[in-house]
């Protein structure tokens, strides 16, 4: 569907637990969540956030994502501001039971992938009925 | 699609000057009440963009998530500099049923007025971490020189 035009999206702001110390922007990036049988998968655009800035925790099933945004190293007048630049911070309720230990992220282009997979595959169980 | 602030150029010898303050007067108050942000300037063509000045050269600053190199198109015609390109959907495997769908794909295009003459043999752009940055330096013309004073 590529000849779609894109839209701009609003930046919604995401509340860290408490409140920062620092006065920095925090953002609810947006996400995709779509799940299969074995897994439950997050993709979240974080753009500007570098491999080293994610931070992925999974407790008490709520999973939490995070992503530290190098700090600006533009300098020069701001002559047009059109978006903030911000961290990046979101949390949701999982409600599978999840494999913990095999949890696995990929950064590419700004954009996070997190796959979280399920501990019980839900096979399908066929039943047979037999003749008495 | 011309958004240069033009009240950020010196007043004088503008004969335009009050009008363009009014105007600004205005836009600062209906901005006042539509939007929270700071000094945000609203956007409304994909994508965003924040602009830096710097004596030699002009930055522009871009968040492309999930848009490939291959995907952008950058062009300068005079003064315009045009960014085209698309985000491709993701492909979804059969079989998944979606929770959330908030990532939008498709194709964006946008024309930018440079406020200053750039010189277009030495325009650079980089995509890293989904940001676009395109490096315009000014024309020689428009760069600012040092002019040293001397004591006699």
């Amino acid at each position: 569907m590529t000849d779609r035009e894109l839209k701009i999206q609003d930046k919604r702001a995401a509340q860290p637990g408490g409140e920062t110390t620092k006065s920095e922007a925090c953002f609810a990036p947006h996400v995709d969540i779509y799940e299969t049988d074995q897994e439950v998968t997050v993709v979240a655009d974080m753009p500007g956030v570098r491999v080293d800035g994610v931070e992925i925790a999974l407790e008490d099933s709520i999973l939490t994502i995070q992503g530290q945004r190098a700090p600006q190293t533009q300098t020069g007048r701001l002559i047009l501001e059109e978006y903030e630049c911000g961290h990046y911070l979101r949390r949701f309720t999982v409600a599978e039971t999840i494999d913990q230990e095999n949890i696995a992220a990929t950064l590419v282009d700004g954009v996070l992938t997190v796959r979280l997979p399920k501990v019980v595959p839900a096979q399908p169980r066929k039943i047979e009925v037999k003749l008495g | 699609m011309a958004f240069v602030r033009f009240t950020d150029r010196p007043a004088f010898r503008n004969p335009w000057a009050e009008f363009e303050r009014i105007r600004h007067g205005l836009d600062e108050l209906s901005r006042s009440y539509a939007d929270t942000g700071r000094g945000q300037g609203r956007a409304n063509v994909y994508p965003p963009l924040n602009i830096y000045e710097e004596t030699d050269k002009l930055v522009i600053t871009a968040e492309l998530p999930g848009v490939k190199t291959s995907d952008i198109d950058l062009s300068l015609e005079g003064e315009t500099l045009t960014i085209q390109g698309k985000r491709e959907r993701r492909q979804a495997d059969p079989g998944v049923s979606y929770h959330r769908r908030e990532i939008e794909s498709g194709g964006f295009s946008r024309a930018i007025a440079l406020p200053s003459k750039v010189n277009p043999d030495q325009i650079s752009a980089r995509l890293a971490n989904g940001i676009l940055t395109i490096s315009l330096p000014k024309a020689s013309a428009v760069t600012p020189r040092q002019i040293k004073v001397t004591a006699e």
